[in-house]
């Protein structure tokens, strides 16, 4: 427990020096949010209208960003063979690195939407229900990005790779983070079940992405 | 039982090509092996599967007692690189892997103080020449007790001074009880108690 706090520890504050990835996500988030209203027109009430998940795709592209660097830092300086020789299990190994992964570029993301949200006409009203399925639905960004940068750790330039393999598996958090939203905006509708169904569906991508990650790791040490 | 680190009749392949084949050795606990043989003749190879990363084809390694902790756990492994981050200060690598190692934070400073780190122990590892790196990489081995040390060209861009103290480390790690394989190129002053050519072995990797 205590190598995994200090491996937690590690990665928080390798982020905090390191905070050009965040600053890079979050001008990404901003980019994309602000070219939705140029493209659309100044149609207010269209825009309010597909704000929600506007910000939720804008989000998921901005977290693509840093997940590249989740291994591959650690891989090109020999640490990870250190890393993995430690006392820690892989798969711990692994949540640990998501863990920060979603504390430094999940949270902060989240936190940011709704306020970028206002420069969609986002109603007020939904930025609650919004926030709460960024927080629940984010972490799978996280969990399930390891697999993928665990699997183009030894790939060049696997950025658009890790795109390419892993945006597919957020479709289920996205549908269930957009119903969850759309039950509030558009009543009657259970926002709880949609988010229940969020989160469990972070849960298993939780297990999913250590254990998957923990075998890409495993094969690409070889 | 005594701590011995026993290679049994390994093979071992990169590629689907047998790299080394039919390798036997066994080292005791205050003993020391040397590594020799031109390069690609699988030194490399052989310490990272030693330190179970790769796969073994043939044969077994034991480091007994035996125990089901993997080597991996039980061996300091230090390869061509050096395992420390370029952002972190060479104290804050030290410490975190002291910490995450299990081994104590009070060995940073004399881990420090073993490798001539004094002065640098506040400035991040990426503003390092290499041979000063490569310091700081050894000095990781110090942090926490591990009874194997398995380094590859340990002395590395280090100049006669500098490797003067790997090799007061490695004897420091012997006389302990710890065993030490190391792959070298460069004379070492420790008492190597076995040496191992791998070109004199290769027969069946030159057929």
């Amino acid at each position: 427990m205590s190598a995994f706090r200090a491996l937690l520890g590690r990665e928080l504050q390798l982020a905090w020096r390191d905070g050009g990835a965040l600053g890079t996500a979050f001008g990404f988030f901003l980019i994309v949010v602000t070219l939705f209203p140029l493209g659309i027109g100044p149609d207010l009430k269209l825009l309010g209208r597909i704000a929600p998940g506007s910000l939720w795709i804008a989000l998921l592209l901005a977290a693509l960003l840093s997940l590249g660097r989740m291994f591959a830092r650690d891989a090109e300086d020999g640490s990870l063979e250190a890393l993995v020789a430690g006392p820690l299990p892989l798969e711990a190994l692994v949540t640990a690195k998501a863990l920060a992964h979603w504390l430094t570029t999940g949270v902060p993301l989240a936190l940011g939407a709704p306020v970028l949200g206002l420069l969609l006409n986002l109603d007020v009203g939904t930025m609650p229900i919004l926030l709460a399925t960024l927080l629940i639905g984010t972490p799978a960004i996280s969990f399930i990005g390891a697999i993928g940068a665990a699997l183009t750790l030894r790939a060049r330039r696997g950025g658009l790779l890790i795109a390419v393999l892993i945006l597919p598996l957020y479709v289920p958090t996205l549908l269930y983070g957009i119903m969850a939203i759309a039950a509030v905006v558009t009543p009657p509708g259970d926002a709880a079940s949609s988010l229940t169904m969020l989160a469990a569906i972070t849960l298993f991508t939780m297990v999913i992405g250590a254990f998957g990650a923990a075998a890409a790791i495993r094969y690409q040490l070889q | 039982m005594t701590r011995a680190l026993i290679v049994d009749q390994i093979a071992l392949e990169r590629g689907g090509q047998r790299v080394v084949a039919g390798v036997s050795f066994a080292v005791e606990a205050g003993e020391a092996l040397l590594l020799r043989g031109p390069n690609g003749s699988g030194k490399t190879t052989l310490l990272r599967a030693v330190a179970g990363f790769l796969p073994v084809a043939a044969g077994r390694i034991t480091l007994s007692p035996d125990d089901d902790t993997p080597i991996a756990e039980r061996s300091h492994s230090l390869g061509h690189a050096n395992a420390i981050n370029r952002k972190l200060t060479v104290e804050e690598n030290l410490a975190f892997w002291a910490r995450y190692l299990g081994g104590d934070v009070d060995k940073v400073d004399p881990a420090i103080e073993a490798f001539a780190l004094d002065d640098l122990r506040d400035i991040p590892t990426g503003m390092l020449s290499a041979g000063q790196a490569r310091r700081a990489g050894l000095a990781r081995l110090a942090v926490a007790d591990r009874p194997l040390w398995l380094l590859d060209e340990p002395t590395t861009s280090l100049d006669t001074a500098n490797a003067g103290l790997v090799a007061d480390a490695v004897n420091a790690h012997i006389s302990g009880g710890g065993i030490a394989v190391i792959a070298t190129h460069l004379p070492l002053a420790t008492a190597f108690t076995h040496e191992l050519d791998l070109a004199a072995l290769s027969g069946a990797h030159a057929a």
